[in-house]
């Protein structure tokens, strides 16, 4: 176990009841990566997920962050370190988009303070970046669906933290605006040295913007390396019981997964 | 439409609050003076500096019994009104906040049913070993155990989800509802007393109801404005707000305890008053939006003043006294429809 990991996670399992979510699970995350987490519905990629933003704490096993037990950390010492794009992006009130996106900066604002100039400067370029500066005075309750998963992606880029998790943070947006974010975060990814996490379903467009992928089954990790050492017909086989074939794709510069039609008639 | 303040500071806010604290002080002015007894604004001013300052002189000119009327009778009731009018409106705030639901309100857990159950206890066995207080004390008694129940049906490992909430609530009050029912069917001549109590008073209401409402009202006020900014942030969802370095269940705790005590002393002192905890914050978001940092201390004045309204209107504009309870809901409820309706549109949902 390197001490400079972002995440050594040993060992952990999780119970919903009785059901295991993860199984005796260990993965270490490397600094400056992007990670793509992979696998069937209900494999048990949201509960890892949580249990690295210490949303969920894993029923055994250990998870620390940068070497040092991730229970030690405050709330808001966390918070600092880690930003989550969640899955779910609902909300109920009529905040604006610009309140939404400055409550990223929620950790760093002593209680009973006005945001910084600082604040206000990152969460323009945030929204500027994810193009949503246009509607920042609109209420978060009058956007379409993919509209407010930008808003909520700005949030916590807001945040600015060294690590970022994504659960299926794109999964409302067109490609335009998919690969847009997800080209802001790959490129932080090499300029910052930051670590984002992400559960993808997208196979292709992980092959194109992740380091790594880790390929998840039943709670366990089954998979795990560089693209290129693990994006394999068997694997893809292997977890999802499809039929698929990869290549080389010069022009994404990444390989590719294809499927065809089971039945013809 | 009031415009957005930019990045929803405080600062922005104070102009508004300032203007309806002087609104309150008006109302509470003209009120007093409304009445069965006609008294000028200009008498009320001097009976209430003569009473602060102990100096009889104020007094001079003014019928005897105005003094009596004014600050025994008539401003007890009028604070009284203005304490529980914001204190349902900053249950009503942080309830929908906590709830991520703004259609709850302060009675959404129970809360009500709870107090009314201790209450109807209470006057059913006509229990008086505290004086006038017993009723009071067995509604507070009600209402704090129908929350710990609620708390207790709706927590699993540790945690408190809205809909658990909501749910344990709705099963709670159902049941005491149905114990109300079979004390009023059983009550035979009280079934009156108790009816009465239900729909809400603030007659006869007397200073140490002033102070013991202002205690638990303007501390919870505190609470919950220490919490404010958390509780917007709770709105992105649990999740997220984990996230963001808040600990949603000691914060939701914290504030539901909050809440349920100012609701719980509110109805203890006056009975059920319905939608004022549901229309002001409504009404309120409308206004200034939905930061809680401005949404508490706006709501909470405008439902005094308009809680205190809807009292003087009862007691001095009408000829015949309607339960309180009876008129917010009669008002209240059809301005309520007009707004969701409204808002719907709007917003298209």
């Amino acid at each position: 176990m390197a001490d400079n990991n972002v995440f050594d996670i040993n060992n952990i399992s999780f119970y919903y009841g009785k059901n295991k979510a993860l199984d005796n699970l260990s993965l270490a995350i490397e600094p400056g990566n992007f990670y793509g987490i992979i696998g069937p519905n209900g494999c048990g990629k949201t509960t890892l997920l949580d249990i690295t933003v210490r949303e969920k704490t894993p029923s055994s096993g250990t998870i620390q962050y940068l070497g040092c037990d991730i229970k030690k950390y405050s709330r808001k010492g966390l918070a600092k370190e880690i930003s989550l794009v969640p899955q779910d992006f609902y909300i109920n009130f009529s905040f604006t988009v610009k309140e939404i996106v400055l409550m990223g900066r929620h950790p760093f604002i002593p209680r009973f303070s006005s945001p910084s100039s600082f604040d206000l400067d990152i969460v323009n370029e945030v929204m500027e970046e994810l193009k949503i500066i246009k509607f920042k005075d609109k209420y978060i309750t009058e956007l379409s669906g993919g509209e407010k998963q930008r808003v909520i992606f700005a949030r916590a880029l807001a945040q600015n933290t060294p690590v970022l998790i994504l659960d299926e943070g794109t999964s409302n947006m067109d490609i335009q605006y998919t690969l847009n974010i997800l080209d802001i975060v790959g490129s932080s990814v090499k300029t910052k040295k930051r670590t984002v996490v992400a559960a993808l379903h997208n196979l292709n467009l992980a092959a194109v913007f992740c380091d790594k992928l880790v390929f998840m089954k039943s709670g366990r990790i089954v998979h795990h390396g560089s693209v290129d050492n693990v994006l394999k017909e068997e694997n893809i086989k292997d977890i999802f019981e499809i039929d698929n074939h990869i290549y080389f794709d010069h022009y994404s510069n990444s390989k590719q997964v294809v499927f065809k039609r089971k039945r013809l008639a | 439409m009031l415009k957005k303040s930019e990045f929803g500071t405080s600062m922005k806010v104070a102009p508004q609050i300032i203007l309806l604290i002087f609104i309150l002080l008006i109302v509470i002015l003209f009120s007093t003076g409304m009445g069965y007894i006609e008294i000028s604004p200009l008498e009320v001013i001097k009976i209430i500096i003569a009473k602060i300052s102990g100096n009889n002189a104020f007094l001079h000119g003014i019928n005897e019994i105005f003094p009596y009327v004014v600050y025994d009778v008539r401003l007890p009731r009028i604070l009284t009104a203005a304490i529980v009018g914001g204190g349902l409106s900053i249950a009503g705030v942080v309830y929908q906040g906590i709830l991520l639901n703004p259609l709850a309100d302060p009675y959404t857990l129970g809360i009500s049913a709870g107090a009314a159950f201790g209450a109807a206890i209470a006057l059913l066995l006509n229990i008086t070993l505290l004086g006038i207080y017993s009723v009071a004390l067995f509604a507070f008694t009600g209402s704090v155990a129908t929350l710990f129940a609620v708390i207790f049906l709706s927590s699993s490992d540790g945690r408190l989800s809205s809909n658990n909430l909501i749910l344990s609530g709705i099963i709670i009050a159902a049941i005491l509802s149905a114990g109300i029912s079979f004390m009023k069917y059983v009550a035979d001549e009280q079934v009156s007393i108790i009816i009465f109590w239900l729909m809400g008073s603030f007659g006869s209401k007397t200073w140490p109801d002033v102070s013991l409402t202002f205690l638990f009202v303007s501390i919870g006020f505190i609470i919950c404005i220490f919490f404010a900014r958390d509780l917007n942030i709770i709105s992105l969802g649990d999740r997220s707000a984990s996230s963001l370095g808040i600990d949603t269940t000691r914060v939701r705790l914290t504030l539901l305890i909050t809440a349920s005590l100012i609701t719980a002393i509110c109805v203890s002192v006056s009975g059920i008053i319905g939608f004022v905890g549901l229309i002001i914050p409504h009404l309120m978001r409308f206004f200034v939006g939905p930061d809680t940092r401005k949404l508490l201390p706006v709501s909470a004045l405008t439902g005094a003043i308009l809680l205190l309204c809807a009292d003087t209107i009862t007691r001095a504009v009408l000829t015949a006294e309607i339960p309180i309870g009876v008129l917010t809901a009669l008002i209240g409820g059809p301005f309520f429809c007009y707004i969701f309706k409204r808002k719907r549109r709007r917003t298209g949902g």
